[in-house]
């Protein structure tokens, strides 16, 4: 087509980014790949190989090595030597490093740009202005986090060696959030890209060598699946994954019990909600930017639109004809706004999908854009006139797929959002302050966007809610998931407390001491006999009989459940009244101060000034938490644009909380009332051996304005029934404290639904120690940060400031 | 393209189209701040695109110090925008390319119709007591009718921002539809002042009532305001083009005006348009740069194109 034609018809042209630095570095390294490891490159002999495509042509980039066990060992052992070294270089050496990393990533941009949309099939436009930068981005944050480690987290250190296992979908950015905050807290990595995306992982290891950092500090493994498998076996301190909701669960159970921390980012089916005072252009091109970005292969992609009903049909219409402008085609292209799938095998799933909602009864609509003729792409695609029961509503397509429903009102809209066993991301359009503040916080998921969408930065936390995994990544809570408390690595081992095999029974004749007293369970506000109607005789600690406790089933866990769900306002209710109340039950408890001690004294044997110093512990661990109900405030984060994202924490949900036998009293008070405190409604298991303890002290919860349902204690055989409760769909988190074998179980069974674990993986908390139970950490325990992106302005000011 | 079909009928007042009209600020700016990025045009697309760009201007000339002879001249340029010999060696030594209008005040009318007589290229008057509007309103209305008398085929008509400011939309829609009827048969380009509402929203509403009172054009600014076009200004007012196209099916033009000095700043314009508005509007029916200095760069890109050579200013005709 010649100017003239041109000129008639005002197409646009394929306009490609230049390849010849890429090409030359592929080159230069012979389209082979070794692996980095203690800082050399690898190759080791006998290994396999698999190859690297680029999935806009087709046409194969490179070689790439396949890890055997004997690599990740070597890697695993490199990073482990070079651990203790990288960590006491200090928090200022280690800035240093970071700081030449980020520089390098800036000057070598282009050439990084261009690998990641040649690998992945990503348009070049978002490799260049959004993946790349924010890469960079990352590691100036946390050179800034390992500068200031002394001053910021002066109670912590790093975890170790970090293994992590990164998706194909932001290559590099994700090993910018795995790599940066593992490095800044001191840790050494051992990172796998996937197997479809190594190149730009390699490349980097290029920059580590370039920057000169210390030789096992980072290492580079590549291969698939079963390479991350081995990393998670490992000789690891930390696992981090990116990845499927089902691998995250694998690995979940595979590691369970053996205290390597772990954070999850899993996958997503986030909803995207436009109310009818939205600005409709605005959020239509918002639809583009949330599902039609990276061609949906997007965890936090809002993937499911809800369009309130009265401008459905509006709406709807203008995003067909916004569908039919956009443009897919080859990654380096800079005129598109589409690039590839990443792999046929992806694009075959999404085929399968959209057949399988077809056949549930989808109408399937598809963007009339011109599609290139070789290559892996998929069009932009619009689903109506499904159910919530549909695979596509209700299932991550990982694809450029929307899935679109109407609602009719405000409360409609959340109950649809929250209808999900995901809560990665949510997305809000509304042109009303107060509705929009009033919707994100009642929104399960981990990050909320207000008109607008997809919005990262380093210094807010990334990361779900739900089966979207746990965790955060970005800001201070992602630097939290790479240290560990100082006190950690001193703790006791946890030892039982023997339960008397019989105890004595009461002697005949022996009369009535006073009146009988039956200590039954506690649900839903009400003293509850337990659903099998069978108790359990409870020894001092002389082995005689000190009275009966309910034996608690699963059945009675179910009705604790329900009632603590039920219940779940209290997160709502302001954190003024839940501090009053837990003031209210400190006072209780120390007005009946003797009772408790009396009951310590007889049923543990401690001396009676020991048994005094828990209650008057309690006591203060009430007044602590009371304290802290209204100061566990959020952050405002000032992301790099015109506005902010608000950090807030909420509660959890609703806890299932199995406490020890040591200190029972101060144990049981001090889980209860950090629970309390964030905002969480709990069921508790007090300890099996003194359950007494926490029986006496429903009393004290029911004359202290405790709402119903709010505290649930369930007594009886503890691991027996930590089991159903580990279980169970409608725990939210689960705080499990007892043997090695028990935290395995609970850890193992919590994955189903992801639920947030605390647990002593066999390790012993001495309660009375205020390090061990620092009360910011435990309301962060309570807590998890939802960061609420508000970007605002609205005067027509022409770019002139205030 | 019959002209007669691009002659906006105007609709009644409707008050409830302006009630769903909401615009967020970030997110027009969101999507103005990579429409450069996600359209990239290189090569004979971008020579294409310049050439539209010299189509679509309305070459300008707006000072206390406009004389007969600098008009002449002007005209003469917008006849003639583009050497010969870069024409040819673009390939393109046949097409007959002109500016799309020559705009001065009325009384230069006159002497741009003599300029530019037998060159197709119409003469647009600014009016209505502009650039701030506040002439009384026999006179404005009668300046509107003298220029097209004295040959103007297009006024620029500048709206009392008071009305967009108070939101007095009934009274701007009387305002602009006694100045449409003035018109009579010359085409009426709205100057709605964006730079002086307060925020988008307002641009947008104006926008709306601007086109239902029978603008054939909407346009941004005098020029003399201390913002004129921006790209975020220019996303809400073609985003209401399409959303009357969509109500009523009349096409109505886009100007803006002020601010586009570069080749590159005019061809991000024609793609905005093109995304948003689609392929009919990229042509002088549909859409003008109100500019003046934006020629000389767009001369000097597309010698860069004929030669190789990146070019200076005195290579090329004065307008």
């Amino acid at each position: 087509m010649n100017v003239k034609e041109k000129f008639e018809s005002m197409d646009y042209a394929p306009a490609l980014e230049s390849r010849s630095a890429a090409d030359s570095w592929l080159a230069e390294n012979e389209k082979s790949f070794g692996m980095f490891i203690g800082g050399e490159w690898v190759k080791p002999e006998g290994a396999k190989t698999f190859a690297t495509y680029a999935p806009s042509t087709g046409e194969k980039l490179a070689d790439i090595t396949a890890a055997r066990q004997e690599d990740v060992d070597a890697a695993v052992l490199a990073a482990r030597t070079a651990q203790g070294k990288w960590a006491a270089l200090g928090g200022h050496g280690r800035a240093r490093y970071m700081y030449a990393l980020a520089r390098l990533v800036q000057k070598h941009s282009r050439v990084l740009a261009v690998l990641e949309s040649l690998d992945n099939g990503k348009p070049i436009r978002e490799s260049r202005d959004i993946d790349v930068p924010l890469v960079a981005r990352h590691f100036y944050h946390h050179a800034g986090w390992a500068q200031l480690m002394d001053e910021e987290f002066p109670e912590y250190e790093a975890v170790g060696v970090a293994g992590q296992v990164i998706p194909w979908n932001f290559p590099f950015l994700m090993l910018a959030w795995k790599v940066a905050p593992a490095l800044a807290a001191g840790n050494t990595v051992v990172l796998k890209p996937a197997e479809f995306t190594s190149l730009t992982a390699l490349k980097f290891a290029e920059l580590c060598e370039e920057a000169g950092l210390p030789k096992g500090v980072v290492n580079i493994v590549t291969g698939e699946g079963d390479v991350g498998a081995m990393i998670v076996d490992a000789d690891v301190d930390k696992v981090a994954f990116t990845g499927s909701t089902d691998v995250g669960k694998i690995i979940r159970r595979a590691i369970a019990g053996t205290g390597k921390k772990l954070t999850l980012e899993l996958g997503g089916k986030s909803p995207f909600i436009v109310f009818e005072d939205a600005d409709i252009d605005g959020a239509v091109e918002g639809v583009v930017d949330a599902i039609w970005f990276n061609q949906g292969q997007v965890c936090c992609a809002g993937s499911r639109l809800l369009v309130q009903e009265g401008i459905a049909d509006r709406f709807f219409a203008k995003l067909k004809t916004r569908m039919g402008n956009l443009r897919v085609g080859n990654s380096l292209d800079k005129c598109i706004d589409m690039g590839a799938v990443v792999d046929s095998v992806q694009k075959d799933r999404i085929e399968a999908l959209i057949k399988k909602g077809e056949e549930e009864g989808a109408e399937v609509y598809q963007a009339p854009c011109v599609m290139p003729t070789e290559g892996v792409f998929f069009p932009p695609t619009l689903v109506t006139g499904v159910g919530t029961d549909n695979t596509l509503y209700r299932e991550e397509v990982f694809g450029p797929v929307l899935t679109a429903v109407t609602f009719r009102t405000q409360s409609e809209a959340v109950g649809l959002a929250n209808n999900s066993r995901y809560g990665l991301a949510a997305t809000v359009w509304s042109e009303s302050i107060s509705r929009a503040l009033e919707v994100a916080p009642v929104l399960k998921s981990g990050i909320v966007w207000i008109n607008g969408t997809n919005m990262m930065d380093a210094a807010v936390g990334f990361g779900g809610y739900r089966e979207s995994g746990f965790g955060r990544e970005g800001g201070r809570e992602g630097m939290l998931a790479y240290m560990k408390h100082r006190f950690e690595k001193n703790l006791k081992e946890w030892k039982p407390i023997a339960k008397p095999e019989t105890v004595a029974k009461p002697k005949a004749g022996s009369g009535l001491s006073g009146i009988d007293q039956t200590a039954k369970m506690y649900i839903g506000g009400k003293q509850a006999r337990p659903d099998g109607g069978d108790s359990v005789a409870v020894a001092t600690s002389k082995g005689a009989y000190a009275g009966l406790v309910s034996a608690g089933n699963y059945k009675d866990i179910r009705n604790a459940v329900e009632a603590a769900t039920k219940a779940s306002g209290w997160a709502g209710k302001t954190s003024h009244l839940r501090a009053q109340i837990l003031f209210y039950i400190a006072e209780n408890l120390s007005s009946r101060a003797t009772e408790f001690e009396e009951r310590l004294v007889s049923l543990t044997g401690v001396t009676q000034k020991a048994a005094e110093k828990e209650v008057e512990l309690s006591i203060q661990r009430l007044f602590t938490a009371a304290a802290y109900a209204d100061k566990h405030e959020g952050r405002v984060h000032e992301p790099p644009m015109r506005g902010v994202a608000l950090a807030m924490n909420e509660a959890v949900g609703t806890l299932g909380i199995v406490c020890p036998d040591e200190s029972p009293l101060l144990a049981f008070v001090t889980l209860m009332a950090f629970a309390m405190a964030t905002g969480n409604t709990s069921v508790i298991i007090p300890s099996e051996r003194y359950p007494l303890l926490a029986t006496d002290f429903y009393q004290i919860l029911e004359t202290s304005d405790v709402p119903a349902g709010v505290v649930n204690i369930v007594t009886g055989p503890r691991d027996a029934m930590a089991a159903p409760l580990a279980k169970h769909f409608g725990i939210d988190g689960i705080w499990y404290f007892g043997s090695r074998e028990g935290c395995a179980d609970v850890e193992a069974l919590a994955a189903d639904n992801m639920k947030r674990t605390w647990l002593n993986y066999g390790k012993a908390y001495d309660w009375t120690n205020t390090d061990h139970m620092n009360p910011k950490a435990l309301m962060e325990r309570g807590t998890e940060v939802k960061n609420i992106w508000v970007p605002y302005g609205d005067a027509n000011e022409g770019g002139k400031s205030y | 393209m019959s002209s007669e079909s691009l002659v906006n009928r105007g609709t009644a007042f409707h008050a409830e189209w302006l009630e769903g009209i909401r615009v967020n600020k970030s997110a027009v700016e969101r999507r103005t701040s990579t429409i450069g990025t996600r359209r990239s045009v290189k090569k004979d697309s971008q020579i294409a695109y310049m050439l539209k760009a010299i189509s679509c201007i309305d070459l300008t000339t707006l000072a206390g110090d406009d004389t007969p002879g600098r008009v002449k001249r002007l005209a003469q340029k917008a006849a003639s925008p583009v050497r010969h010999d870069i024409m040819e060696a673009l390939g393109v030594g046949d097409m007959r390319i002109t500016t799309g209008a020559v705009c001065v005040y009325h009384e230069m009318v006159p002497e741009a119709v003599a300029g530019l007589k037998g060159s197709g290229v119409p003469v647009a008057a600014v009016s209505t007591g502009f650039p701030a509007g506040l002439a009384p309103m026999e006179t404005r209305l009668e300046e509107i009718r003298r220029s097209v008398e004295a040959g103007a085929g297009e006024i620029d008509i500048v709206v009392t921002r008071a009305h967009v400011l108070t939101g007095n939309w009934q009274a701007l829609y009387d305002e602009v539809k006694a100045f449409k009827e003035a018109c009579g048969p010359a085409l009426m380009k709205t100057i709605l002042a964006t730079g002086e509402h307060g925020n988008l929203t307002q641009v947008g509403k104006a926008s709306m009532v601007a086109m239902m009172a029978g603008s054939d054009f909407i346009k941004t600014s005098t020029g003399m305001e201390g913002v004129n076009a921006t790209l975020p200004v220019s996303l809400v007012m073609i985003r209401q083009i399409r959303d009357f196209y969509e109500r009523t099916g009349q096409k109505v033009g886009y100007k803006p005006a002020g601010g586009i000095k570069t080749a590159k700043d005019a061809v991000t314009y024609l793609t905005l348009i093109k995304e948003e508005l689609g392929r009919d509007w990229l042509e002088p029916e549909l859409f003008r740069f109100g500019a003046s200095s934006l020629l000389g760069d767009l001369e000097r890109q597309l010698e860069y194109h004929a030669t190789g050579g990146y070019s200076a200013s005195y290579r090329h005709p004065m307008g």
